[in-house]
């Protein structure tokens, strides 16, 4: 009884802890005009409040643009009063790279701005919202208070664009999901990739075709940038990371695909053991049991032949 | 400060101190399970029976799950329950002449410890299990068949393959097109396959299964059967449609 108590006290305190429900943003400078907001590479939880996600922020003349708002409403609009306070401009749009709850549940922070998307990423968003924004409830807990779905009000326009003396391109693509949209400053050279680049953590892949996403990887090594912010993990500046991504997706279909060849079932195929080049890359096992659940299904039912059937 | 809490919380959870045949899950439900799916009959927890699934579901109307009983003689039947789902018994299996092997998947209402209970000839029940969370609403959804409408074009369509494992052994799997429908959503009501029997060459009977409607949609089951190759699968619904299907290598 007495440990009992005792236990009851120390979950008490730690969420007593956590109970003022800051996100720990430290604004990272990643080139001129430039910043990060580092997540960390783990799954969700209600330590981290769902704070595993990069977003950055271009702090143009005209004013500051968001790419991605977080995985809750508290993180939105801590992010927004961050980068107003930090840099003493207003933001003035929000770009959304794709339609994953942790990179648009922030957007009520920004329901008065112009918030732009791609049209899949705008469609998934209202497919899909309301169920991302109750899962997250269950994962992330209080940190979620008051979030509701809020979906992208425009269209991003791809192609190049001037906005306070930044040059900045953007480049639709899809693999991750279906509408990936990556966004290129010529004037610094930074290229925000989304979630089309992971780095040191597995790539996920409820909504991926694998082999749109390694076309998509192609691509992206052709754009000169100098400076490369991942979805999730460290901003690099070389291609390392592009590299990585493409290696554990080949890595991941090769092994899904033979796994069905030889008939195995899904938790076979989920105890498959991670290779040595990925050892250090986290969430590497818990990602890999996703994928099969998402990928295996099609490639398992390829192998199976009609049987003869009375009618 | 969170490893010291996990560690209290694990040796506070863990089942030394407790009586023998505590369930080592602590499920809520496990004598209503014993009870009810065991009939109250003797049984023991027995790392004999492996279950495998993962720990967190990603799909919640499609839980992998797959058991194997490896070192008891003449297991009678094995029955599978989610104890917390609102229909908890899952299957039944009779192997006949094939392993007491089996995987399939499932559909969870919410996170929940999944059983299985290995009836061997001395009436006794070894029961595995594991704990798998999940978001949950698996039951009460209507299937996709059913809300897309065009179930009726595929129903009791079998597609199978046999492959040969490094073991040796032969591994079959089966797929069925039905609904499976848990009568839990609204306005549709419980339509799913009852039960299903895996024959041999020359009709021997491998296998009897019974299934229950937290089976998913169409239902996905991997077999260890022996050195056979042919096949011959006979089932039917609680509508009465008849399953038969004929599986060569």
């Amino acid at each position: 009884m007495k440990q009992l108590l005792f236990v009851s006290l120390l979950a008490l305190s730690l969420n007593l802890s956590a109970a003022n429900f800051e996100y720990p943003l430290q604004p990272q400078q990643i080139a001129a005009d430039t910043f990060v907001l580092e997540g960390k590479t783990e799954d969700f939880s209600k330590d981290n409040g769902g704070f595993i996600v990069n977003s950055g922020y271009i702090v143009t003349k005209d004013g500051v643009l968001v790419i991605d708002t977080g995985s809750s409403r508290r993180f939105g609009e801590q992010q927004r009063a961050l980068i107003e306070q930090a840099t003493g401009k207003k933001v003035i749009r929000v770009y959304i790279t794709h339609h994953h709850p942790d990179h648009f549940l922030g957007n009520q922070a920004y329901s008065d701005l112009p918030i732009y998307a791609l049209p899949a990423t705008t469609q998934g968003v209202k497919q899909e919202g309301e169920m991302f924004s109750s899962n997250m409830y269950r994962l992330i807990g209080d940190w979620m208070r008051d979030t509701s779905v809020v979906a992208p009000n425009q269209e991003a326009k791809l192609g190049r664009e001037i906005i306070g003396g930044h040059e900045l391109e953007f480049l639709a693509f899809k693999g991750h999901t279906h509408g990936d949209l990556a966004i290129f400053d010529h004037t610094t050279g930074v290229l925000f990739a989304g979630d089309l680049v992971f780095n040191q953590r597995a790539a996920t892949t409820p909504h991926a075709d694998i082999i749109d996403w390694l076309a998509s990887l192609e691509q992206l090594l052709n754009i000169p940038f100098k400076v490369l912010v991942p979805g999730h993990g460290q901003v690099t500046q070389d291609d390392q990371a592009i590299g990585q991504t493409r290696a554990y997706l080949v890595w991941l279909q090769t092994i899904l695909q033979q796994a069905a060849a030889n008939g195995l079932d899904m938790n076979e195929v989920m105890s498959t053991p991670i290779p040595v080049d990925f050892k250090q890359v986290a969430l590497a096992q818990s990602e890999l049991r996703r994928s099969v659940a998402h990928l295996y299904p099609a490639l398992e039912a390829a192998q199976l032949k009609p049987t003869q059937q009375a009618e | 400060m969170r490893p010291l809490f996990v560690v209290l919380l694990s040796s506070l959870l863990s089942p030394c101190g407790w009586a023998a045949d505590s369930d080592p899950l602590n499920s809520p439900q496990w004598e209503f399970v014993h009870t009810r799916f065991l009939n109250g009959e003797p049984y023991q927890f027995d790392g004999k029976v492996k279950v495998e699934a993962p720990p967190d579901a990603e799909d919640s109307l499609n839980v992998p799950v797959a058991f194997q009983v490896a070192g008891l003689d003449s297991v009678q039947e094995i029955v599978v329950v989610a104890d917390l789902n609102p229909i908890p018994q899952v299957l039944r299996f009779r192997p006949k002449a094939m392993r007491p092997n089996l995987g399939f998947r499932m559909k969870l209402q919410q996170g929940s410890p999944i059983h299985v209970a290995a009836k061997t000839a001395d009436g006794i029940w070894h029961v595995g299990g594991v704990w798998v969370n999940a978001a949950g609403g698996g039951c009460t959804l209507p299937s996709l068949g059913t809300s897309s409408g065009d179930w009726t074009k595929t129903l009791g369509k079998v597609s199978a393959n046999v492959w040969q494992r490094p073991d040796g052994t032969n591994r079959l799997r089966v797929r069925v097109m039905h609904p499976m429908d848990t009568g839990l959503a609204s306005g549709i009501p419980t339509f799913h396959i009852e039960n299903l029997h895996v024959l041999g060459q020359g009709g021997k009977l491998l296998a009897e299964l019974d299934l229950f409607e937290p089976i998913s949609e169409n239902p996905m089951l991997s077999f260890d059967v022996a050195k056979e190759t042919q096949f011959k699968l006979e089932g039917r619904d609680n509508n009465g449609n008849k399953i038969q299907a004929e599986v060569a290598q």
